[in-house]
């Protein structure tokens, strides 16, 4: 994909770029030749572009960071295209064209695991309408009824005359034509492009440094800016000495940025840095200046039997039944803050005048930064632009809030015509992200004599992403995303066991630390939470824990379907290896069906060997099996790293954990094999980013309960003793 | 002004002494293939080989390189990325979103110069880059099918 320079000229990129850096780097300025908003002559519709040559452009919306959805898409467009996969490039449509052509895009937003699932009915049509028309367009040239034409591999023939056209010989007569009301799409079973495991498009330039990430961005005159937010979450800014650092090389201008930060812009983004380090500044620490991880606890503590709670999923009379039950089981687990860690920090490039101002930025929702910039900038969005650049990884850091680029438009502006870099040191992106939100549950259940489970009670207390990221969508106290995984039957996030008495309720509690969407979500600890305690009852019943899951899922075939393959592939009831203990986890959230098996061993002295994983995963269409599995076993490394290691404490006010050695993350040392069954049952479309990272911690606590006969209940691992008790 | 030997070719340079010779690179010398990702080597994106050593150039000051020592990055690791390890990566579509790839690579290039048939301890030592995509498995793999060995794991 090519990366685009805004309303700076061509050569006036190249020229600059050429002097600065010796190095000759082809870019192409999508939409250059006409005005924002009209559409490019060669564009058969909004999603479909073929150039005489017969390269076919794909236009995505949704933002690639890793997961695929890039090759995805494409595959899907060029389906119904009938084009030939091996011409197929893409480009983003920028949010400001969207605008201007009444969102004909639809949504960018590229969270929640949805780049496929919630455009796959749109995007196609967008594939086939384009093929009709290139038909028509055809039909008309040769003078014959539309319907005696075939497509394939990006040529159209007329059979009764053995004619043949290339879709670039006619994709300009095509454009010209009323697209169709209806298309009709193709049976995912005739499928040739989608549904295969096809390379992605995006690699080459992955390998040879040529990749253009955010922070990679050149453009000439660019400066460079380092900046310092208050480390006390709800603190302001209360003083710097400019002076102090003004004759340090390179330094251009200290700049307050709004209430709270202070940034420091330079000719490089180094010696804005080390200035920044300097620079003597004074913050006003304000109300949660002495707020603690301890504090943070008791506070969702005494949330776990607070009368007052919103509900989410209720059947029968849960507490009625648990106080007639002939046995209880209880236990309380507890999941920590995080934070999302991208490899690349936050960065925003910014170009302000009072008429204009352009972003580059890698962002998982164009129109989100879009709005961002526009109010920022104090412009209507209609004068802002936003220029999507590659991800250097997302996992909704880079989705519902753009902090960042709010941040670089105020620097930007002032430097009026100059662009500028805000790049955050790790120091500064670990200690203002927006963190997987704390919470913990206590869960109850209830036994007949029989040891069956007759009444199940969680009570989650803790944080609400959506009180700190959209409090508009709280509805009379309650945030609906928090029971993700928990759900009634539904095509989302439902429960997998039928229980007669069953009662799922949140006590919100909202510490000073921001919360913010970390893939997976809320699926994350309530799937530890739900699968540890089953485990649990199971054990305290006697059961074996894939039977007594069983009982209770025979209104679930779908996610009794993933947990059956796994366990079957896994050879659960048959031994393991010598030392090697297994435990089982399944979940439905995103759309999609998923469960693990893990293989785990634990040595005398307490050290955890994590050895084998079998997943699977049922997303109703598989578009491209080997990015699924790509995916899963993705999933595996970033759940378990938060398993393993993922805690950011709160000392006085501020996150304690400030770069990768007080915030460790898995490594190749102990990355587990990962053995991913793709099993897709038809009939409905599941993402695949985050659903399986849930498993991965419940699945590997199970195992270790099985190595060792501990319930870990609190995460991270790294503070339990592993030894057997 | 300094001197260094960047990629075969003799690179002059105005930076501070303590200039880390990763922001030296992508800075001075545009080469921002060489990624930014935690600035204490702890992650490995700035890795690059300096006299064919596997070097952690965030924390590299440019002022310890003598102008006679031969620095590579992912740039200049091999033309057309022809190194086996690019073929390798491109074969088996091992990167997701990329950026802590170029260090990966030049990691597992140092390792199979040092070690042209590693053992899963070899690999386990070396590649210690963090990826937080989790492409750890599929990177394992294209060492092993670069240096000619079976892509499976014990």
């Amino acid at each position: 994909m090519d990366t685009p320079l805004g309303s700076l000229s061509r050569r006036g990129f190249l020229g600059a770029s050429a002097a600065a850096t010796g190095l000759v780097v082809g870019f192409h300025v999508p939409f250059a030749a006409h005005a924002q908003g009209a559409a490019a002559p060669d564009e058969v519709n909004a999603w479909v572009v073929i150039r005489p040559d017969d390269t076919v452009v794909i236009r995505i919306a949704r933002s690639e960071m890793g997961q695929g959805t890039l090759t995805g898409l494409a595959q899907l467009v060029a389906e119904e295209l009938d084009c030939d996969w091996a011409r197929v490039t893409t480009e983003y449509p920028t949010p400001g064209q969207n605008l201007a052509r009444n969102r004909v895009w639809g949504n960018f937003s590229t969270g929640g695991s949805r780049g496929i699932r919630e455009s796959h009915d749109y995007v196609r049509k967008g594939g086939a309408t384009a093929r009709l028309m290139l038909v028509q367009a055809a039909a008309d040239r040769w003078s014959v009824p539309a319907a005696e034409c075939r497509t394939a591999a990006g040529v159209i023939s007329h059979g009764p005359s053995g004619r043949t056209l290339r879709y670039g010989e006619v994709a300009d007569a095509a454009a010209r034509l009323t697209p169709p009301a209806e298309v009709t799409l193709k049976d995912p079973k005739s499928w040739r492009i989608a549904g295969r495991s096809v390379q992605r498009l995006d690699t080459r330039a992955k390998l040879d440094g040529s990749q253009v990430y955010g922070m990679d961005l050149k453009l000439p005159g660019l400066l460079n800016a380092a900046i310092r937010d208050c480390p006390v979450f709800g603190g302001r800014l209360k003083s710097f000495d400019a002076a102090a650092i003004a004759s340090r090389p390179g330094v251009r201008k200290v700049v307050r940025v709004g209430d709270t930060a202070v940034a420091v812009v330079a000719d490089t983004w180094w010696r804005a840095r080390t200035a920044l380090d300097a620079l003597p500044v004074e913050w006003d620490e304000g109300p949660n200046a002495s707020a603690s991880s301890a504090g943070v606890a008791a506070v969702l503590r005494a949330g776990l039997d607070a009368p007052e709670a919103a509900v989410g999923h209720q059947v029968g009379d849960a507490k009625a039944a648990l106080a007639g039950a002939s046995r209880r089981v209880e236990a309380v687990y507890a999941y920590p803050h995080q934070n999302h860690a991208t490899m690349e920090t936050m960065n925003a490039t910014v170009r302000y005048t009072p008429e204009r101002c352009e972003v580059w930025t890698p962002t998982q929702n164009g129109e989100a930064a879009l709005a961002a910039a526009a109010e920022a900038a104090g412009l209507p969005p209609a004068k802002c632009e936003v220029y999507k650049l590659h991800l250097g990884g997302g996992f909704g850091r880079r989705g519902a809030v753009h902090d960042w680029v709010r941040q670089a438009v105020l620097i930007a502006k002032e430097l009026p015509g100059t662009p500028v870099k805000l790049i955050w040191s790790r120091e500064e992106d670990m200690t203002h992200g927006r963190y997987h939100p704390v919470t913990m549950c206590k869960l109850q259940a209830g036994l007949d004599d029989k040891g069956a489970l007759t009444a199940l009670h969680l009570r989650i207390s803790g944080q609400s992403i959506l009180a700190g990221v959209a409090p508009q969508n709280i509805k009379d106290g309650k945030d609906p995303v928090v029971f993700q995984g928990l759900n009634a039957p539904g095509p989302e996030a439902s429960i997998g066991y039928t229980v007669p008495n069953l009662l799922i309720d949140h006590a919100m509690r909202n510490p000073s630390v921001p919360p913010g969407f970390w893939r997976g979500v809320n699926l994350n600890q309530n799937a530890i939470y739900l699968e540890c305690f089953i485990d649990e009852v199971a054990h305290a019943a006697g059961q074996d824990p894939l039977a007594f899951r069983r009982a209770l899922m025979a209104q679930h075939p779908k996610h009794l379907g993933v947990l059956e393959a796994v366990a079957e592939r896994a050879g659960w009831g048959r031994p393991a290896p010598k030392g090697v203990f297994r435990g089982l986890a399944q979940t439905m959230g995103f759309g999609s069906y998923v469960a693990a098996c893990a293989e785990v061993s634990v040595s005398d002295a307490g050290e955890l060997t994590i050895h084998r994983i079998v997943a699977a995963t049922d997303c109703g269409h598989a578009v491209n099996p080997q990015q699924i599995e790509a995916q899963v076993e993705g999933s595996f490394a970033y759940g378990l790293s938060a398993a393993l290691y993922g805690e950011c404490t709160v000392k006085n006010g501020r996150i304690e954990q400030t770069n990768f050695d007080t915030y460790p993350v898995m490594k190749m040392d102990r990355m587990p094999r990962v053995e991913t069954i793709v099993m897709p049952s038809g009939g409905f479309w599941g993402g695949v980013g985050e659903p399986t990272i849930a498993v991965a911690a419940p699945a590997v606590l199970n195992a270790i309960f099985a190595a060792i006969g501990k319930r870990i209940r609190e995460l991270p691992l790294k503070h339990h003793d592993l030894r057997r008790a | 002004m300094a001197t260094l030997d960047v990629n075969g070719q003799k690179r002059e340079l105005d930076a501070e002494p303590d200039t880390p010779l990763l922001w030296v690179l992508r800075e001075q010398l545009g080469l921002t293939g060489t990624k930014y990702g935690c600035g204490i080597a702890q992650c490995g994106a700035c890795t690059v080989h300096v006299d064919g050593v596997p070097t952690r150039s965030c924390v590299r000051p440019v002022s310890s390189l003598e102008p006679g020592q031969k620095i590579v990055t992912i740039e200049g690791l091999a033309p057309g990325a022809s190194h086996p390890l690019q073929k390798a990566w491109l074969e088996m579509d091992v990167p997701q979103c990329g950026f802590c790839q170029s260090g990966m690579l030049m990691a597992a290039a140092a390792l199979l110069k040092a070690k042209p048939r590693p053992t899963d301890a070899d690999i386990d030592a070396a590649m210690s880059n963090i990826c937080r995509c989790g492409t750890y498995n599929r990177v394992r793999a294209a060492i092993k099918r670069a240096a000619g060995l079976p892509t499976t794991r014990a």
